[in-house]
């Protein structure tokens, strides 16, 4: 069974260039903290569910949409559907969450957003995403953890 | 010495604060629920390893018991023990509440409450411990009736809110219910003696965003709750003709907004306890803090005040999920967390 895709012409962008590594990277007395660069590598090549096609390629993430605050132990992403009523947004904000609660030190909080304006159910989703119950409870159903698999890997 | 017969007196103004007696690991992932039995000397904890633990002192020690397996298929979101300390029971992701009690010689599951289309959320013994109300992502809350020996019967189903439930609790002597959601609501139930139908006679309204948790104070005419939109609320009941002249209709009591504590939790407010000995409130908080609160001297008890009195930084490594007071007043406090610890605190004040 094929479904169609909600946006069958998605905006595809090019793929930004790797991470520069700079002298500093490979000094054991710097104190290595994430930035905004580093969470971008995390979720840039997140597929999306209905594409051939990583969240980067799609502009759903993006490196200025991130912040990080290593002292409060912050991480917020904003992501951007390819179009306001996307019905995969709540997963790929899932898929982004579950990500980033695998790779990072269990001290961060992690925020996942709808960037403002970019959806006709921004309230909603970015509620569904911020309760941890609810995020728990969808993890525990293996056919949503599949999918989700699939997006990440 | 020219009469400085006080000079050397030192006066040291005591801070309450929150001391940490034990930090206890058995859990594997997040714990979501500690519960005190009745007589505050053991306590029951759950979490997403499908396990429930019943934990007691060995000497100073607090150690496990006993470990409840193979009741449920997936997350044990909260545990209860009823008001005798029988019986405990346990509401689960895999849609089922189960009563455990020890009849046997050993704890083991019962009985089986079926019913919620999919995750048990909360679960909560009447005070007299002949009824139990569950509640669910599937919006709904159900009252039990204890039937006899292990039997329990469904009395209603409520359907009041209009988004998944996250918690229940009971008055602290009276058969009435209260509800939190993720609707933004919290609403009051109670049994018309006339036709044995339970309805929803109040709504509470002011929160903005999830309501966690819940709790009556001791006389039962007082509600705290807690919310996602990092307040906290005191509501009180209004009765038909009170004093303070809130109009109330339809002969049924009104509850209104009377505090909010805001300003003082940085995120989620993910449960709250009112102890019924000293009247503190404390907070668990997806900061990792937890806050314990009085309530001022001179408090009016249409608008009181309270104030923080103690702020316990980095209570825990990750959200703090639940905080409970030991149910004899002796100012012990259980708290447990994503971290998978489950710590012991005692409060003290001057």
């Amino acid at each position: 069974m094929t479904k169609t895709a909600d946006n069958v012409n998605p905006d595809i962008y090019d793929k930004g260039s790797e991470r520069e590594i700079t002298s500093s990277d490979y000094d054991e007395n710097i104190e290595d903290l994430f930035d905004e660069r580093e969470i971008f590598d995390l979720i840039r090549n997140i597929n999306d569910p209905e594409h051939p096609l990583t969240l980067e390629e799609l502009r759903v993430v993006e490196e200025s949409n991130i912040k990080v605050d290593n002292i409060k132990n912050l991480v917020h992403v904003s992501f951007t559907p390819t179009i306001p009523h996307c019905s995969m947004a709540t997963l790929i904000g899932l898929s982004i969450r579950v990500q980033l609660l695998r790779a990072l030190p269990a001290r961060f909080k992690v925020e996942v957003e709808i960037t403002p304006g970019s959806h006709a159910s921004e309230y909603a989703v970015n509620k569904q995403l911020a309760d941890k119950e609810r995020v728990a409870a969808a993890l525990e159903n293996n056919n949503l953890l599949q999918i989700i698999n699939q997006c990440i890997a | 010495m020219l009469g400085h017969e006080h000079s050397d007196e030192i006066y040291v103004t005591k801070m309450p604060k929150l001391d940490l007696e034990q930090t206890l690991t058995g859990h594997k992932g997040i714990v979501w629920h500690v519960s005190w039995h009745p007589q505050g000397k053991m306590f029951a904890s759950c979490g997403e390893d499908k396990t429930i633990k019943l934990w007691s002192k060995e000497g100073q020690e607090w150690a496990i018991k006993t470990v409840l397996v193979d009741g449920h298929k997936r997350t044990i979101r909260q545990i209860e023990w009823s008001p005798c300390g029988n019986y405990l029971a346990s509401a689960s992701f895999d849609a089922t509440t189960a009563i455990w009690d020890k009849k046997s010689g050993q704890f083991e599951c019962n009985a089986t409450l079926e019913g919620h289309e999919n995750e048990v959320k909360g679960v909560a013994w009447s005070p007299s411990g002949q009824l139990l109300a569950t509640c669910g992502r599937d919006k709904s809350v159900w009252v039990w009736e204890v039937a006899g020996d292990d039997e329990y019967e469904c009395e209603a189903v409520l359907n009041v809110h209009n988004q998944d439930v996250k918690k229940v609790a009971w008055h602290p002597s009276l058969d009435i219910l209260a509800s939190a959601s993720y609707d933004n609501t919290v609403k009051i139930y109670k049994e018309d003696p006339a036709d044995n139908d339970w309805s929803c006679f109040a709504t509470l309204q002011s929160h903005e965003s999830t309501v966690w948790s819940l709790a009556f104070d001791k006389t039962g005419e007082r509600l705290a709750t807690c919310s996602d939109d990092k307040t906290v609320k005191i509501w009180k009941e209004y009765k038909p003709n009170n004093q303070e002249g809130v109009i109330v209709a339809d002969k049924e009591s009104v509850w209104k907004c009377i505090c909010t504590l805001s300003g003082f939790h940085t995120r989620c407010v993910y449960d709250i306890s009112w102890c019924h000995n000293t009247g503190l409130l404390a907070t668990a908080c997806g900061d990792d803090i937890i806050r314990i609160f009085k309530e001022s001297d001179d408090s009016d008890p249409n608008a009181p005040t309270f104030e923080l009195v103690c702020t316990k930084l980095d209570a825990h490594s990750q959200d703090v999920n639940c905080v409970t007071w030991n149910p004899t007043g002796n100012q012990e406090i259980l708290s447990c967390s994503d971290d998978g610890e489950i710590r012991i605190w005692s409060f003290s004040s001057d």
